[in-house]
């Protein structure tokens, strides 16, 4: 398999994910849009991991490993984020009985 | 057609086709699910290309213990009515049409670049798990450890915004005085 097709996939959850985010107005649901451009950004390291230009020598090796290594941190602070994150949510529900991303600005003071 | 090509085909049209459903689904709760299929299938891919460490990771952590969070959430707060209210169809046409011209920038720039063609070489053994730990533990083993840091104020950090405060109500005295 070609890497372009690798790439476009990336490219369209990503795109997809920007949309949500955009025109979606439930904090959950653009919450979850971040997830997929996270996830879109980890398969599209993942397929470079394994592209190797030219031969496969130590440094190509030691590259890739490194790339999924990447891509084990990546998950471990989206994991942190989504529960900092959830608790905002819920604190806003607390405050405002809705969750639109609107009503964001209420939780001053 | 290869069975590989098959499979990748298969798993992309899932992973398309749940994305879609995560953006387009009224219910939040169908959110999750379609999300949770979107991370199935990207699993699956990970699977492909021999990266078995961060396909297990991936289930564990995406579809194990984020959404599973996410559920809390929408049900604890009984969040799983259609109330998003009625808002300005332009905003929402601007914002399909400005994701829309995104991708097809990107695509039209990546689709002509030299190395679009490189074939992927599946059979090398770097995302065993084995090699991963090796990696993890020698050379990445601070950038470890300072990711349990990281995890230990972010769950100090949840606790803290999501209890009910009785400081509130002080404060907001202090505001008036």
């Amino acid at each position: 398999m070609e890497i372009k097709w690798y790439i476009f996939l990336s490219l369209a959850l990503f795109c997809i994910g920007i949309i949500g985010a955009l025109t979606r107005r439930n904090s959950i649901i653009v919450f979850m849009c971040i997830e997929l451009m996270l996830n879109s950004v980890n398969l599209l390291l993942v397929a470079f991991s394994k592209m190797h230009l030219g031969e496969v020598n130590a440094f190509s090796y030691s590259m890739a490993t490194s790339a999924q290594i990447f891509v084990f941190f990546i998950m471990i602070v989206a994991a942190a984020e989504v529960s900092v994150g959830l608790a905002i949510i819920v604190m806003l529900y607390r405050n405002t009985r809705s969750i639109d991303i609107n009503f964001l600005n209420r939780l001053k003071n | 057609m290869e069975i590989t090509q098959i499979l990748f085909w298969f798993l992309s049209a899932l992973a398309l086709f749940g994305a879609i459903g995560v953006v387009a689904s009224k219910n939040p709760i169908y959110s999750v699910l379609f999300l949770i299929i979107v991370f199935f299938a990207i699993s699956g891919h990970y699977i492909l290309m021999n990266a078995q460490f961060l396909a297990i990771v991936n289930i564990i952590v995406y579809a194990g213990a984020i959404m599973v969070l996410f559920l809390f959430v929408i049900m604890l707060m009984n969040l799983n009515t259609e109330t998003e209210p009625i808002k300005n169809v332009y905003l929402k046409l601007a914002g399909v049409i400005s994701g829309l011209m995104l991708m097809i920038v990107l695509v039209a720039a990546l689709s002509h670049s030299d190395t679009r063609n490189i074939i992927m070489r599946r059979g090398t053994s770097v995302g065993l798990t084995e090699n991963l730990g090796k990696a993890l533990f020698n050379k990445y083993v601070v950038p470890f450890e300072i990711s349990s840091v990281l995890f230990l104020s972010a769950m100090i950090g949840a606790i803290l915004i999501g209890k009910k405060d009785p400081v509130k109500k002080n404060k907001t005295l202090d505001v008036k005085a």
